[in-house]
């Protein structure tokens, strides 16, 4: 009896969650991807109608809009992010005073929602209230600063809040990269008397791929389910201009009834989910069976 | 035996009537319009759970609603406008209260237009609570005045005063840069430069033809006029804040719902004396109509509650009471309008004439005219040109592709 327990108290404790994860993830995913093949609009029905929804996506300068929002913003997001992440960790990781105080100041941002950091940015930049305005009560008559309102520039204003919030986190997992490799090692460079730059160049940053690679997935899936910043910072607007497919998906989904439109948005911000997370999983999951 | 005795007498006593309301009437003047109805229901012996859910102009409500009727366990009676009625119906989850609507005469009562948004395939789904006029056009009295101006019956009458505001150093149109409000701005122009059938055929029988007249491509040329009336910063803002803007004298007109005139009560200004209200140029009328749906309910008290509140909704009192708190009108035309202000006499005037002339319309921007997924894409193209330079034809164009692709 002991011994069967043994053998299968792990099973019988991992179980229920599995279950879970099988149907409110997987079974759900596999509902999205069948309710998009339908004609569903205010409930889902079931009857499958083929690609219909697909083209109707394709067909919709709003998804236009929103896709190549996502690629401006995703692209944009993830390189400003990593870089100011990575400066800002190197400059605190030159043992400076203070820099416990530093690093909670940097790293405090992420703890704010995006609603708040949304809500907040469209003070700051909307021209009647925030930078322009106080910068004209300053005397600079012509200073110009409208991006939130400019449907060609707003999309900017979204990744300028979202490296705001996450550009900390991204400085506290490369501090933590830095802090791990080797003293030995870079000591030795010292010794050698290679100059400190160099040595961040050519040993500290390459030996860090692995953390690199994980800022960018986690940045990455952040860009793509970026929902909560553009709702709280323009609304999608002006007009359409920076709706992402995020907020796409839930104006089909919830105010305008069309949920096999919703649907099939979902599924291809999916497949884009999967375009970069299987690579990483893969490349993981060899790594380790080698 | 005493246990049995009580359980047979209590099954066999009348049935108490019980409705769960699901609503999404949650600012101060709204709820208090609702209370008014609560209050009656409890005076006639009734039980009532309301079920508020804030928020997102009601799609936070019809996520819940969707929930309750995929568990089958729908509410009683649901705040439902326009054409989402008959959807509902069509998911086959609406009861028929019929009864009561013959019983109480609502045929009658009701303009033919607007019964018709309250039945689904002949028989009575649902109840009108008011109506808003939606093509109103606000003004700051003493602005007009200052400037020697009229409030205007044509649009060139309006780009003209707009204009000569501007030069004055006044922001023409106060307006809110949000996809509804563009769509209610374009709404009265289609009304107004094309006339009560082409607004029929444009918006609400989406005739290609029509979408992609050249009338359709003045209206987009007046949409791009107007564009240049309003302030640098209006994208995103709410439409109360364009209403103070009027109020403040920082700007001179708005064109907006009647509900706008509950700013300008709430903040002591007097119609036709601090504020002006007329409609929008151009003949016709536009309303939007909040109504309660029933749904399908089972039990005998919850079937007699929906019954009861259903003739609670269309009785004088409630019709009266309720839209003095809410600024629109009732959506029976024999209630007694003496204690409502002249902007809603203007509008009752209106609705019956036009009721006979047949061009009392439904409004595509509140969701009265076309179903969810439609009137979107309309909107979308109506924000992607005011808020671009994108040109009127490009816009007739994608107008026509969006409306198909909607289909």
């Amino acid at each position: 009896m002991m011994r069967w327990l043994e053998r299968h108290v792990p099973k019988l404790v991992l179980a229920p969650s599995f279950i879970a994860v099988l149907i409110f993830v997987y079974g759900f995913i596999a509902w999205t991807a069948w309710v998009s093949l339908t004609r569903s609009r205010l409930l889902p029905r079931y009857e499958i109608e083929g690609l219909i929804q697909y083209e109707r996506l394709f067909d919709s300068p709003r998804w236009d809009t929103a896709i190549t929002n996502l690629y401006i913003f995703g692209a944009l997001f993830i390189l400003v992010s990593m870089a100011i992440g990575l400066l800002l960790a190197i400059l605190l990781d030159q043992h400076i005073r203070a820099e416990g105080v530093l690093r909670t100041i940097y790293l405090y941002p992420m703890a704010l929602s995006f609603i708040v950091t949304g809500t907040a940015w469209k003070w700051v930049l909307n021209p009647g209230l925030g930078i322009e305005a106080v910068m004209r009560s300053w005397g600079f008559e012509t200073f110009e600063f409208d991006w939130l309102v400019d449907p060609d520039l707003a999309i900017y204003t979204v990744v300028i809040a979202g490296v705001w919030q996450s550009s900390g986190f991204v400085m506290a997992l490369f501090l933590a990269g830095l802090r791990s490799v080797d003293t030995e090692i870079i000591r030795a460079a010292q010794v050698d008397g290679i100059p400190t730059p160099r040595i961040y160049t050519a040993i500290i940053i390459p030996s860090m791929a692995p953390i690199f690679l994980s800022a960018f997935i986690v940045l990455s899936h952040l860009a793509i389910k970026s929902f909560d910043l553009v709702i709280a910072l323009t609304g999608g607007g002006p007009g359409y201009a920076t709706d992402l497919p995020a907020t796409y998906m839930y104006a089909m989904a919830f105010s305008r009834g069309d949920i096999g439109q919703a649907a099939s948005s979902a599924m291809i911000m999916m497949s884009v989910v999967f375009a970069i997370v299987v690579p990483y999983l893969y490349s993981e999951l060899r790594g380790k069976h080698d | 035996m005493a246990a049995a005795g009580l359980m047979v007498s209590a099954g066999s006593a009348v049935a108490e009537p019980q409705v769960e309301v699901l609503h999404w009437w949650t600012s101060g003047g709204e709820a208090r319009s609702v209370a008014v109805l609560q209050e009656e229901f409890a005076a006639n012996g009734g039980t009532w759970t309301d079920m508020p859910v804030a928020g997102g102009g009601g799609d936070a409500a019809m996520t819940a609603l969707r929930a309750r009727v995929l568990s089958g366990n729908a509410p009683t009676a649901v705040q439902l406008k326009g054409p989402a009625i008959q959807e509902w119906y069509e998911e086959g989850v609406l009861a028929d209260i019929s009864s009561v609507a013959e019983a109480n005469n609502w045929a009658e009562l009701l303009p033919a237009s607007i019964a018709q948004h309250m039945q689904c395939e002949g028989t009575w789904c649902a109840a009108p609570v008011n109506v808003h006029r939606v093509d109103w056009m606000w003004a700051n009295a003493a602005i007009l005045e200052e400037h020697g101006i009229e409030m205007p019956t044509t649009w060139e009458a309006f780009n003209a005063a707009a204009t000569q505001l501007q030069e004055a150093g006044i922001t023409p149109l106060a307006h809110g840069g949000q996809a509804w409000q563009d769509a209610t701005v374009f709404e009265t122009v289609v009304l107004g430069l094309g006339g009560p059938e082409f607004y029929q055929a444009a918006l609400v029988d989406l005739d290609p033809e029509a979408l992609s007249s050249d009338t359709m491509v003045a209206v987009f040329d007046q949409m791009r006029i107007m564009r240049g009336f309003v302030d640098e910063n209006f994208s995103g803002r709410d439409w109360n804040l364009a209403t103070a803007m009027v109020m403040n004298g920082e700007a001179a007109f708005q064109i907006m719902g009647d509900w706008a005139k509950g700013e300008f009560l709430a903040a002591g200004m007097t119609p036709g004396e601090d504020f002006l209200c007329a409609s929008t140029p151009g003949d016709g009328y536009l309303y939007n109509v909040d109504s309660f749906a029933m749904f399908a309910v089972e039990g005998e008290d919850r079937i007699a509650g929906q019954m009861l509140l259903a003739e609670l909704i269309m009785g004088q009192n409630f019709q009266s009471v309720f839209n003095l708190n809410k600024g629109s009108i009732p959506a029976r035309i024999d209630v007694p309008l003496d204690d409502f202000d002249s902007c809603a006499l203007t509008s009752a005037a209106d609705m019956a004439t036009t009721s006979e002339a047949g061009t009392l319309l439904p409004s595509y921007a509140h969701g009265m005219a076309l179903r969810g997924a439609q009137a979107g894409a309309i909107t979308d193209v109506v924000t992607a040109h005011f808020n671009s330079d994108m040109s009127s034809e490009e816009a007739v164009g994608q107008l026509a592709n969006a409306v198909a692709n909607a289909m």
